[in-house]
């Protein structure tokens, strides 16, 4: 505000009018914009800021938002907002739990013998199993220019002219919107969408493994699409195949809120599958609606602007800059959960609770490819949330030796709040049990994966490279899913002692003596020839260096040499998906937290040598003992008999060591003060609803953070204006000398 | 000067046609089309069916230079290299490999580009032209030296540097400006006053050295002695004569780089988060998507063919002895 | 202990050779010497050589590779694998390092951690660092330890340069007593040969040995010393300017020549050939080249003996890639060149002779056309060593194992970001950059006044 004085005050006198005048509008300009505006830096405008929009970033242009291709996490957390499968994970609750969405309720499950006669859960031999649905009624999808109808009950923009066509670039440009009941119909529909080949979803074949019937229509549609797509001589992206004229055998729509889905034997885990947006309701209108030629060639299309009965909808899809969310008018009766607190998370968690969904009326999501940038506008609070990247984790963290983490004082001053948790994943270090010197069953082969099993310090490991952010894995289970153990009884006693209530790593000499008996003594093979293993990564990036000479230093404290292949992330794939390995380091992260998405990742059938190349399981662990109990657990309830098979199959793992069981990472997000309601939960992804901001706190705190300094700019003006007078000084010698003598300048190319 | 401009245009043909040729024989060189199909499809349970029908779907099933199995004259025409290059003359750049449609995304990410570049580019004509021309006035002088070793030494320093040394003061240190992003309209300014900044500044170096000595080289014909000798002062000589002919080599000089501002600038955008053509060619080449890297090339060079074409008219129309056969 | 040569090692060597040759013939010709009299008659070109002289001799030392066994069990594990005569004289720096940031000079680490004493008791400290600044005991002033550490490289320095002043004295000296009185003074500006050589003898010296007792530019993420990567970074940054320029140049000279000299369809085809590879983007091809080489390199990774010969072959390649996308500017100025000189009386008069081609553009042609290559090579120079940077901020760049000043700026980006500020790699990075450009910059502006007849006067 003093700007103006301080300039009139340091005015030079002997400058020029010209100049008064130039400085005169450079500092009303100033003065104008620090009125106007607290901070010239802020990437928003004024009006967001001071409304209820969260803003938040993406580091990855989601490619693909139609639910039934969409399988990743970044448009997950864009596309949760928007459709909603039947169910969904309670936000707060420990071990996570399922909980109807659009359902009345849990679905009803009915089973049946090979006859076709209802059978109770524990008959042995039963050949069906039937999901009734009951939707809750009322629920409307947001509104959108597909369901509009004209007065002859037409659909209005179903056959757009160009002429029309030429007013619209985004969905929003329609003059009119409506909107339509959600029936079941809608759910069916999906799945049929799912089945069709073109559409490139890519859970079709896991599914028609269990949904009965959906192989057949799968290969039915897809051919019959195929033909007319070849008659008509069109793409996939602009050509309409109707789906409702074609039944699934194994899906059946009762009336208008009820539908039924059969399964092939029992698969429990079906319904955790339900929570995913694979199964969201599509309406057929917007299906034909999108298949337009001419929307097509805007890049609207049902890949790019969904329509969903979610609490939003994005109503602006720009991969490259920004996803914007708003509202959905439409949403249903939806509260906060009232209960389920987790052991040790914050009460005020629940202040909220039983309120109508959602709180946060407008999402922007902007693309932030660079952590720098980033970082630094969560530190100046222009988002809300942020994830702590390994660069910037030791300004933001600091770690105790026991391994809990705490904010740094700078961190806690800006009033920065902080969680962590144990991410449902693992990262691992397999060996290809078909390779005939690390895999195999024998009780020397085994001995020699124990012994590397030892010799390769995770703990170590997530010291150095992740700053602490993990936890050591004693099993394929990670924390917080059926199956895991804490303690002492989940200890994995091959490579850990369990002392003073902690684990020891087994010492280097246990390792050797290992290996000795694998028939390697000092890593040396029987003819005297150190022992070479190969160990393949994608990892080549900058950091990664360290990584691998870190490894090579792991298998020399045994004396034997790694020889390390990097490569790109497709041919490493490439090489293991051919079992052409022998050794590699992968990860898996739950789809849902059964402990069989984890065990099935070393269950025979699964191998990639016994698949060709498309099993999940690369170390091709294919132990008979551990299929038969991994079949026999795989369709169990969760009950203290799943738990001791469980145990069992741990066991037989822990011993055969097919895997170096790496570590579970950690997540960390730091937030500002003003957004509540934080809670990590890693599988459910429509959490955006749940938050809340508190806007006059982040409008006063940014301000603080970010005003702007002046006295640079100041300076240069003084230089820029005392450098003229001189200037002129020295313009005019020169005139008036040149006069005299007419100057030849050669000397200037002297420098 | 109508003959000459088709006849340009014919040259270009085969021209493009191995710009087309080094683009598909380079990338399937490095990718195959399971690759590509993969890297699409995600790394989760992937199934060789699903890779098979993403073929089909992207035109990938085809055999890149010869097909064997068709008959004839086939054989060369229905390959992934002349299927894909007759869509390209005929600016139908189709779907990208993860099925958006690239010439929409083309003219949105055009805009963007342009807002950096043109402001970048006049600017820094002005300024640069500005400079010299008070360079000139002090020709031989210590400013003249000390300004010269200045530009040297601003040719010197690595682009990088500047972009980060900008980010670290001007919006970091003293909160000036948003660090990264960009909006369309006024909102916008703020975003792109920095990367122009920065744009401006890191050419002022070159541009000035060179503008000079267009300059200098036309103080020291004739005419121009002439008029000082009878005592025109060096400003009206400078703005009246000098200027007025120096600007025909720098015309011509800078008439082929107009085009290509289209393109946007690589690093520039990609550290500004700016959504360009620039930024856009980056992400492809790091996704691999075959589909954008070829539309990429094939409109960078047909944009660096337009410029060679406009720098040859502008010398005709500039200079009236030049005459285009 | 072995000598190991990888490809790149090789290339050098022969460039110097090549200079070496160059500077023989250019002895030979008055003319040629002349010009380059009066190149080195300015002194910001002098200055200018001194420095890439020093920037020269250190890539030609990291370019002399010795492969060390370890001879014992465990005993001298740390110094298996590859090393070149550079990281052996600073092996000190490579064996002392940190366990993360260190500022220039500091004694204690940059960031605080949490620490654990003796009795349990949880505190936030800064770290005492393994080896910088140790030998000072408590409570020195390190700015008085530095003081007196500076007074043996200064006496060092004054020793060698006197010893130089001596020899060239009495070369000099000898010079002048054989000169005829005639003859003009010679203007040659050793003076300021002297004083930059000085300044950069001392400052190396200072810095090696500084580097003994502190890290003179700090330590990176992972406890490196910055000095020693900002000094490894010269062979990378050198090599990519000089050896790219060895790449293009044959193929810059017999296409330019041959497309001016033959015309017809030898110069439609070169033509279309440069007009071609000019209109892709740059960029786009250097990134679509350097993956091609990636799949190469990952299908035949038995070729590679070690990582280094791996980083190095990556090196070589993009040697080649950027040769082989920066000769068309070259061509095309030598083609023009060509075509007018080949319609010059004499070597029309050469051909009415009978005079074969290739005996007329070796007598005729090509010896003038050699300032514009001189030009063009100088010119280059400064642009591929920027280039580089670029390059590996796009991920298209060196090896990320090699030591280059782009992987550097590529990491320093990160730190920047931190708070407080990790300055000195960026810093580095940039002084050791600067220089080099700098000087390449001043040298080829002096090489273009001197060689190119049609510019300004």
């Amino acid at each position: 505000m003093n700007l103006l004085l301080l300039f009139k005050k340091s005015l030079p006198n002997q400058s020029s009018g010209f100049c008064r005048h130039l400085l005169g509008i450079l500092a009303i300009t100033f003065y104008a914009t620090g009125c106007s505006a607290a901070t010239w830096n802020n990437p928003y405008s004024a009006d967001q800021a001071n409304s209820q929009t969260l803003f938040s970033s993406f580091s990855e242009s989601p490619k693909h938002l139609d639910p039934v291709v969409s399988y990743s996490s970044n448009e997950w957390a864009i596309l949760s907002q928007v459709y909603e499968p039947p169910l969904q994970y309670h936000y707060l609750k420990r071990p996570y739990t399922l909980e109807p969405l659009t359902l009345a309720k849990m679905p009803e499950t009915t089973y049946f013998d090979a006859k076709g006669k209802e059978a109770t859960e524990a008959h042995p031999a039963i050949a069906f199993t039937e999901y009734l649905f009951t939707l809750k009624p009322g629920i409307q999808f947001q509104p959108h220019p597909a369901f509009v109808k004209d007065n002859l009950g037409q659909f209005k923009y179903h056959h757009l002219d160009s002429d029309a066509l030429s007013k619209i670039d985004m969905v929003r440009d329609f003059k009119q919107k409506s909107s339509r009941e959600l029936i079941a119909a809608d759910y069916v529909y999906a799945l049929k969408r799912m089945a069709l080949r073109q559409n490139h979803s890519p859970i079709l074949d896991s599914m028609a493994q269990y949904i009965e019937g959906l192989t057949d229509f799968s290969e039915r549609v897809s051919k019959a699409y195929q033909m007319e797509l070849s008659v008509n001589d069109k793409s996939t992206q602009t050509h309409f195949f109707d789906l409702n004229k074609v039944e699934i055998s194994g899906v059946q729509i009762i009336d208008k809120y009820h539908y039924k889905i059969r399964i092939k034997g029992v698969y429990p885990q079906f319904l955790y599958w339900l929570s995913m947006n694979f199964f969201a309701p599509i309406p057929w209108e917007a299906d034909a609606f999108y298949k337009q030629p001419g929307l097509v060639e805007k890049n609207l299309t049902l890949d790019t602007s969904p329509v969903g009965t979610g609490p939003y909808q994005l109503v602006e899809n720009n991969p490259n800059k920004r996803m914007r969310l708003l509202a959905n008018p439409n949403y249903h009766q939806d509260s906060y959960p009232v209960d389920g607190l987790a052991k040790g998370a914050d009460p005020s968690l629940l202040n909220d609770a039983g309120k109508q969904l959602p709180f946060i009326k407008e999402v922007i999501y902007s693309l932030e490819k660079e952590s720098v940038p980033l970082w630094n506008k969560f530190l100046q609070g222009y988002y809300d949330a942020s994830g702590v990247s390994s660069d910037s984790f030791d300004q933001a963290v600091s770690v105790s030796n026991s391994g809990s983490m705490s904010l740094t004082p700078e961190m806690q001053e800006k009033g920065i709040q902080f969680l962590n948790m144990i991410q449902p994943s693992i990262m691992y270090f397999g060996f290809n049990m078909a390779d005939p010197v690390v895999g195999g069953y024998s009780e020397k082969q085994r001995k020699l994966r124990q012994a590397l099993s030892i010799a390769i310090n995770f703990e170590e490991y997530i010291s150095i490279f992740l700053n602490g952010r993990g936890v050591i894995a004693q099993g394929p289970i990670p924390p917080g899913i059926f199956g895991y153990q804490e303690g002492q009884a989940g200890s994995n006693i091959v490579l850990f002692d369990w002392v003073d209530n902690r684990l020891h790593r087994k010492p280097i000499e246990i390792a050797k003596q290992l290996l000795t008996e694998a028939g390697y003594p000092n890593g040396r093979m029987p003819d005297g020839t150190p022992l070479t293993l190969h160990y393949d990564t994608a990892a080549t990036g900058p950091d990664s260096q360290a990584m691998l000479s870190w490894y090579r230093k792991q298998f020399a404290k045994l004396g034997i040499e790694l020889v390390i292949r990097a490569t790109d992330y497709n041919r490493f794939q490439d090489k293991v998906r051919g079992a052409k390995v022998q050794m590699f380091s992968w990860g898996w992260n739950a789809d849902y937290p059964d402990p069989e998405n984890f065990l099935f990742l070393l269950y025979g059938g699964n191998a990639t040598i016994n698949t060709n190349g498309s099993g999940i399981n690369s170390a091709n662990y294919d132990n008979p003992e551990f299929n038969k109990l991994f079949l026999k657990m795989k369709t169990m309830s969760n009950s203290p008999e799943r738990l001791a098979i469980i145990q069992k199959m741990t066991l037989l793992l822990q011993q055969d060591a097919p895997w170096v069981w790496g570590y579970h990472p950690k997540s960390l997000s730091l937030y500002h003060s003003w957004l509540h309601n934080v809670w990590p939960n890693p599988l459910a992804n429509n959490t955006v609803k749940y938050r809340r901001i508190e806007v006059q706190e982040r409008v006063l705190k940014q301000s603080a953070w970010n005003q702007p300094v002046i006295w640079p700019i100041i300076i240069v003006l003084f230089v820029v204006i005392g450098s003229i007078y001189p200037l002129r000084l020295a313009y005019r010698r020169r005139q008036k000398a040149s006069i005299k003598t007419v100057a030849k300048n050669t000397k200037s190319e002297d420098i | 000067m109508f003959a000459y401009i088709v006849r340009r245009v014919l040259f270009a043909l085969p021209i493009l046609i191995g710009v087309n040729f080094i683009t598909f024989a380079l990338f399937f060189m490095a990718n195959t089309p399971d690759d590509m199909a993969r890297a699409q499809l995600g790394a989760k349970q992937t199934t060789p069916a699903m890779i098979q029908s993403w073929k089909i779907d992207h035109g990938y099933d085809k055999p890149l230079f010869f097909n064997a199995e068709s008959p004839g004259l086939a054989k060369v025409q229905e390959t992934l290299f002349v299927q894909e290059s007759m869509k390209l003359f005929a600016f139908d750049f189709g779907q990208s490999d993860s099925g958006r449609q690239i010439t929409a995304d083309i003219y949105e990410r055009m805009w963007p580009s342009l807002a950096i570049a043109l402001p970048t580019f006049v600017i820094g004509l002005v300024t640069n032209i500005a400079l010299a021309l008070l360079i000139v006035l002090f020709r031989g002088s210590t400013l003249d030296t000390a300004t010269m070793m200045v530009a040297v030494a601003i040719m010197s320093i690595s682009g990088l540097f500047y972009i980060i040394a900008g980010q670290v003061l001007f919006s970091k240190v003293w909160h000036w400006v948003p660090i990264s992003g960009y909006t369309e309209g006024w909102e916008g300014f703020k975003f792109l006053i920095l990367p122009i900044f920065i744009g401006v500044f890191s050419g002022i170096g070159a541009g000035m050295r060179w503008y000079r000595s267009i300059f200098l080289e036309e103080m020291n014909k004739d005419y121009i002695r002439t008029a000082r000798a009878k005592g025109l002062s060096d400003i009206k000589v400078l703005f009246g004569h000098v200027l007025q002919n120096g600007m025909l080599p720098i015309l011509t000089g800078v008439v082929v780089v107009i085009p290509t501002l289209f393109m946007g600038s690589l690093i520039m955008e990609s550290f500004f988060g700016i959504p360009g053509l620039g930024s856009y060619t980056l992400d492809a080449i790091n996704a691999q998507d075959f589909g954008i890297v070829k539309a990429m090339v094939f409109l960078g060079s047909v944009l660096y063919i337009i410029g060679l074409i406009l720098t040859d008219i502008s010398y005709t129309l500039f200079d009236p002895r030049v005459k285009l056969a | 202990m072995s000598f190991v040569w990888l490809w790149t090692d090789l290339m050098v060597w022969s460039l110097l050779f090549v200079i070496l040759a160059g500077i023989r013939s250019i002895k030979n010709s008055e003319q040629a010497r002349k010009q380059w009299r009066s190149i080195f008659e300015s002194r910001v070109a002098m200055a200018s050589m001194v420095i890439l002289t020093f920037y020269f001799v250190f890539a030609l030392l990291g370019s002399v590779h010795v492969q060390l066994t370890s001879n014992g069990e465990n005993t001298s594990e740390k110094r298996q694998g590859v090393y070149s005569v550079l990281d052996l004289s600073l092996i000190h720096l490579i064996e002392q390092t940190e366990r993360t940031y260190s500022a220039p000079f500091a004694t204690h680490e940059y960031s605080t951690s949490l620490n654990f004493d003796e009795n349990g008791q949880v505190s936030q400290s800064y770290l005492v660092l393994k080896h910088g600044g140790q030998h000072l005991t408590n409570g020195a002033s390190i700015w008085l330890d530095v003081l007196v550490k500076t007074g043996l490289p200064l006496l060092v320095t004054l020793g060698i340069m006197a010893l130089l002043l001596m020899v060239h004295a009495y070369f000099r000296f000898k010079a002048f007593a054989l000169r005829s009185i005639n003859d003009k003074a010679n203007k040659m500006p050793w003076k300021t040969a002297y004083i930059s050589f000085f300044s950069l003898l001392f400052l190396f010296i200072w810095f090696y040995y500084m580097s003994h007792f502190y890290h003179v530019l700090g330590t990176d993420k992972v406890g490196q010393d910055v000095l020693l990567q900002s000094i490894k970074s010269i062979r990378t940054g050198v090599l990519i300017g000089l050896l790219t320029t060895l790449v293009m140049l044959p193929l810059a000279l017999i296409l330019g020549i041959s497309a001016g000299y033959f015309k017809g369809w030898v110069d439609d085809v070169i033509q279309y050939l440069y007009t071609t590879l000019n209109s892709i983007p740059g960029v786009l091809l250097i990134a679509a080249a350097v993956l091609v080489m990636q799949v190469i390199i990952t299908n035949n990774s038995d070729w590679f003996g070690s990582t280094e010969e791996r980083a190095d072959l990556r090196l070589l390649f993009l040697i080649f890639i950027l040769g082989l996308t920066s000769w068309t500017g070259l061509c095309r100025l030598l083609r023009a060149e060509t075509l007018k000189i080949s319609q010059v009386e004499y070597v029309s008069a050469a051909k009415a002779f009978g005079l074969g081609p290739f005996k007329i553009i070796k007598n005729h042609i090509l010896p003038n056309l050699m300032h514009l290559v001189l030009i063009a090579l100088v010119l280059d120079f400064s642009g591929l060593v920027l280039a580089e940077a670029v390059l590996s901020y796009v991920g298209v760049g060196v090896d990320p194992t090699t030591a280059s000043w782009g992987n550097m700026i590529n990491q320093a980006r990160l730190e920047m970001a931190r708070e407080p500020m990790v300055w000195w790699s960026l810093f580095s990075a940039f002084v050791f950059m600067f220089t080099l450009v700098l000087a390449a910059n001043l040298f080829s502006d002096r090489v273009q006044t001197v060689l190119d007849p049609r510019r300004v006067n």
